[in-house]
């Protein structure tokens, strides 16, 4: 008789727990080289979650370009969480109504919990003798960086191209849009994404700088080799902001709101941060910074608030149709 | 009416237009009625703009040279495998459907590899000056390599079923061997080449995936019309695309359309000949 009810206690405590800890699934739509990052991130919040509430979490992640990541999240993808690469395509989301439009000012630095550079990846030992952003428009270098048109990446590559040319000693409007179009009169390939272009720089072995974020070169270096590549930092660049956020009206309907909003902001914790360094993204918090600084050197870099104010501005100003990258890009 | 052997003509009929219509029509229809939000000053502007004029021309004038090519090289092999016997013909013979079953992307990168300036061959092509590899000679590759099996595919039933006898009895009557081929067989064969240089050409048009990663995807150089198609879509300009996407849509119909003219008159000619 003792015997029985023990086992029916058990089962009555497995059947309480197993009623009381949810199944939560929630899915990440985020761009293409955070493949690594998420998959980090996800173990160890999952983990964090199971150890506060007891309920399983398990996080469904979609890559691809961030653009198109943003479309089908606009055309039905009920993405629970976006992670992309610029907050124009954010913005994107937004104007359809499923979050927000102020969504980035609900966490903390833009909403963007790890940032990047733009840096230069350069042949080893540097032969053309890279050192900053003038040296990319010498006669016989060649510059590899993706269409701004289709990746998301390559639009903080022309915005940091044009903000240093904009901030030498006279520079103006005009200067840097010379500037700009020489730059790209020295791009023989434009591949549609970041990917392509670091495979195109790195496996084809065409070109003799590529113009990379500072988390795909550090990745690129590491997965090809130390040896092979060097990593010139120049005198200026841009601060690279990728923000996430929750999409309210997807968390709302699949009542995933307290899980998706906790995730978000975890991104910002020194866990997460010290998983994000570990992937090559700058972390915001100076404790993490302070232990990754080998791994991150100084950069003098300003933000797209600083020079060219909001992200549908600058979108409007240089990658519409029609706009500025249409008129000086490559094949003008 | 006419009795029919097998019955169930409406019904399958029925069944058929329905098929057609959900799997073919409707997308097409949502396509152009997309298209239709960019208006007529829209459509102007943007056939007007010599971007998209370039990456057309690229498109369509690199199809065209691709599918020729096919046609010439589709009917030597096809040839081959039907007229010869030799070893290793079987394994010849499924190779050539390989260009089917690969994803294009895989083609793309495995042709970018061989032919970019450190590639096998491209090492090879650049120190004699010549760039395939991001030119547009690469586009022109990759269309053919797409496009390949078609030629073949649909010429080999009809060279199999030609009737030998009607080539001996021209050699008995004097003809040459040149005579013979390009009187007596080519012409029966000219319909059916114009199947497969079309299709092969509808292949070329529409390829995306392979074309992308050896193109180099320079505006007015090496940009194909369906790059401009995502550009636009990246820019969240739906209308832009679906218009961009319907004039690629009409020109392939209208070039499909010739292309079948073609075939009625030489099937004609081929009778007038025999």
């Amino acid at each position: 008789m003792k015997k029985s009810r023990v086992i029916l206690a058990l089962l009555g405590t497995v059947f309480a727990a197993s009623v009381a800890a949810r199944d939560v699934t929630l899915l990440n739509v985020s761009y293409d080289p955070t493949r690594e990052l998420y998959r980090d991130i996800n173990a160890a919040f999952a983990a964090q979650w199971k150890a506060q509430h007891g309920d399983t979490v398990t996080i469904q992640m979609s890559h691809g370009g961030s653009g198109k990541q943003a479309r089908s999240v606009v055309d039905g993808l009920p993405a629970d969480i976006v992670t992309l690469a610029l907050a124009y395509d954010i913005d994107a989301v937004a104007d359809h109504g499923l979050l927000a439009r102020d969504w980035q000012k609900r966490l903390p630095n833009n909403s963007s919990p790890y940032t990047s550079t733009v840096v230069f990846l350069v042949r080893k030992g540097n032969p053309k003798g890279i050192r900053d952003w003038a040296d990319l428009i010498k006669p016989g270098v060649q510059v590899i960086t993706p269409n701004p048109k289709t990746s998301g990446g390559a639009r903080w590559n022309f915005l940091a191209a044009w903000g240093y040319a904009l901030k030498q000693p006279g520079g103006n409007e005009a200067k840097a849009r010379a500037y700009v179009q020489a730059l790209y009169q020295h791009v023989p390939v434009l591949d549609t994404g970041a990917r392509g272009a670091t495979n195109t720089f790195a496996q084809r072995g065409v070109g003799d700088v590529l113009v990379a974020w500072e988390s795909e070169a550090l990745l690129a270096q590491q997965e090809l080799g130390k040896g092979t590549f060097d990593i010139v930092v120049p005198s200026i660049s841009i601060l690279a902001e990728p923000p996430v956020a929750v999409v309210d009206s997807n968390i709302d309907k699949h009542g995933s709101r307290a899980v998706a909003e906790a995730y978000v902001k975890f991104l910002y914790s020194p866990q997460a941060q010290a998983i994000e360094a570990k992937n090559f993204y700058r972390p915001r918090l100076p404790e993490v910074s302070a232990r990754y600084a080998a791994q991150f050197p100084k950069v003098n870099t300003f933000t797209i608030h600083d020079v060219f104010g909001h992200w549908r501005q600058a979108q409007a100003k240089f990658f519409a149709d029609g706009a500025i990258f249409d008129q000086i890009g490559p094949g003008h | 009416m006419r009795r029919r052997i097998l019955p169930g003509f409406g019904l399958s009929l029925g069944y058929a237009l329905a098929y057609l219509g959900l799997i073919v029509l409707l997308p097409l229809a949502a396509l152009a009625w997309k298209a239709s939000g960019i208006g007529i000053g829209g459509m102007l502007h943007l056939l007007s703009s010599p971007r998209t004029l370039a990456a057309l021309r690229l498109s369509f004038a690199g199809a065209m040279l691709a599918a020729v090519i096919n046609a010439g090289f589709g009917l030597l092999v096809a040839w081959v495998l039907v007229r010869y016997r030799f070893p290793g013909r079987r394994l010849f013979d499924a190779l050539v459907d390989l260009p089917f079953a690969l994803p294009t992307a895989v083609a793309g990168i495995a042709l970018t590899a061989l032919y970019a300036p450190n590639g096998w061959l491209g090492r090879w092509l650049t120190s004699w000056g010549i760039q395939i590899a991001y030119a547009p000679p690469g586009v022109i590759l990759a269309m053919v390599f797409v496009g390949f099996p078609f030629v073949v595919r649909t010429l080999q039933p009809v060279l199999a079923s030609l009737d030998r006898d009607v080539e001996e009895a021209a050699e008995s009557l004097g003809a040459s061997h040149l005579q013979t081929f390009f009187r007596v067989i080519l012409p029966v064969l000219v319909p059916t080449l114009l199947t497969g240089f079309a299709l092969a050409l509808a292949r070329a048009v529409g390829e995306y995936g392979s074309v992308i990663f050896i193109a180099g995807n320079i505006p007015m150089r090496s940009e194909i019309a369906p790059l401009l198609i995502v550009e636009k879509l990246e820019e969240f300009d739906y209308a832009g695309a679906a218009a961009l996407g319907m004039v690629m849509l009409l020109a392939s119909f209208i070039l499909l359309i010739l292309i079948s003219r073609l075939q009625r008159w030489s099937g004609r000619w081929a009778e007038q000949l025999q």
